[in-house]
């Protein structure tokens, strides 16, 4: 898959990414004493949401851990310390370590050292929260994005006439391919790289692509 | 809160049974990591095995805590010994060969994408939680297994007998499936559980359907001596003592490390 150039990742992603190599930004509070980084802000719910914003998904870098909804809430008490309460995508997600340590890393980045991470099962994260802005990128980068509507599952089994009697059958259309926008496209596996990902391919352009998949 | 409470024990009991299940059939099938036939399946049966696994880490760490000892979800998987496990026998037997593999796996799944969808509405908000997140997860494992279920038992006369032996031989440890006593019917009472006898029917129905497309014969109910039991109440066949020799140890050999 060709990756988009990092000015092309910064257009995609907006404001506040940071299209520096890896090496060279701050990894941690101690580089965050360094010179030019200023005093850090007094910790406020919405400088924390802002903060977070630029927290990319390990797994799906394209879009941040606030736009998956993998962020459900943030507490800051009066003496400045910060609790950001997360959910996993899926039960195993192993990314979900580290997206703890990428949160707690990109706040004490910021001056805010006492963070505490919570995670949380319900409700149970669902792509709905999704935003059509986020859905867009991930399309933009070559993810075919998570249909909306939880019935839209992937009918891996032949349809059958029980299959079309159940209520969650009924959106059985191939996904649309990314790349070109042909809908003929077919299903090569329900779990992909990611346990949030599923594998087709682009009968019209040839292209394997990858699926966020509707859960 | 302690376990000898009359309200407790049912609990914890019957969480770990739900997070034992998971987790013995998460292990059973990430044995295939680098086996599968394919290399999409190879990452398919990973990928279920991570939400078993993670499923089970979830329903174990409630167990530990409601249990009050000051056992964690780790302590719970690799510092108990076989009769302490909950599971039913079904999910502990040798992973078999790769139609004794998935016809196991649609047995399970069926059964679980009934029961995840009722705990789902737990009034408990981290068991609703944990199996709302599970009920989604279970709805794609069902059509991954029901799929291969129709594949194998359709497709060639070498694939078409395996299978058709796997289910023969697999169809007398899904009564136990069902079989709920005291524990499941207190913790259904509290929705902690669920009381699986009710869900034979309609498992039965989508095992009968799928089976149908498949060319694959049902087998023939079962007397109850035929059915065996007791993984519920810590009766295990000695498949389950070796799979736990190598599931756990690393973490006996190393107690506390971490890494």
């Amino acid at each position: 898959m060709t990756r988009p150039s990092p000015a092309e990742l910064a257009r995609l992603l907006g404001d506040g990414w940071d299209p520096a190599p890896a090496a060279t930004r701050a990894v941690d509070g101690a580089a965050a004493d360094g010179p030019g980084v200023r005093v850090a802000e007094p910790a406020t719910a919405d400088a924390v949401w802002a903060g977070l914003d630029g927290v990319p998904d390990p797994e799906v870098p394209v879009i941040s851990v606030v736009e998956l909804g993998i962020v459900r809430d943030v507490h800051v008490t009066g003496d400045g310390a910060v609790t950001v309460t997360i959910t996993p995508t899926y039960s195993g997600c192993p990314a979900m370590r580290e997206i703890e340590r990428d949160v707690r890393a990109a706040l004490v980045r910021r001056g805010w050292a006492d963070v505490r991470i919570d995670t949380v099962y319900a409700p149970a994260w669902t792509t709905e929260w999704m935003t059509d802005a986020a859905r867009e990128k991930l399309r933009a980068y070559g993810i075919a994005p998570p249909r909306a509507g939880a019935a839209a599952l992937v009918a891996l089994r032949r349809a059958t006439p029980r299959d079309q009697a159940r209520p969650d059958a009924v959106d059985r259309a191939a996904v649309p391919c990314p790349r070109c926008g042909s809908a003929d496209t077919r299903l090569q596996s329900a779990f992909g790289s990611t346990a949030c990902k599923a594998l087709h391919t682009c009968t019209a352009c040839g292209e394997p692509f990858e699926e966020f998949k509707p859960i | 809160m302690s376990d000898g409470t009359a309200t407790a024990r049912p609990a914890v009991e019957s969480l770990l049974r739900l997070g034992d299940d998971r987790l013995v059939l998460g292990h059973r099938l990430s044995e295939w990591c680098g086996h599968a036939p394919i290399l999409e399946e190879d990452i398919a049966l990973g990928n279920i095995a991570l939400d078993l696994l993670g499923q089970a880490q979830g329903l174990l760490k409630l167990a530990g805590a409601l249990e009050g000892h000051g056992r964690d979800e780790d302590a719970l998987a690799y510092f108990r010994d076989a009769g302490e496990f909950r599971n039913v026998q079904l999910v502990e037997l040798p992973r078999g060969d790769f139609a004794h593999t998935m016809i196991r796996q649609f047995l399970f799944d069926a059964y679980d994408v009934l029961l995840t969808d009722r705990l789902a509405g737990s009034p408990h908000a981290d068991v609703a939680g944990i199996m709302a997140k599970a009920h989604k997860e279970a709805r794609y494992h069902v059509r991954h297994s029901g799929d291969w279920v129709v594949r194998l038992g359709d497709g060639t006369d070498e694939s078409h007998v395996r299978a058709q032996r796997a289910l023969d031989a697999l169809w007398p440890y899904t009564g136990e499936l069902f079989a709920a006593d005291a524990v499941d019917v207190a913790a259904a009472g509290v929705g902690l559980g669920v009381d699986a006898r009710t869900l034979r029917d309609e498992w039965q129905a989508m095992v009968t359907a799928v089976v149908a497309e498949s060319a694959l014969r049902m087998p023939s109910s079962l007397t109850v001596a035929e059915v065996p039991a007791g993984g519920r109440e810590g009766r295990h066949t000695e498949h389950l003592v070796q799979m736990l020799a190598e599931m756990q140890v690393v973490a006996r050999a190393h107690p506390g490390a971490s890494w």
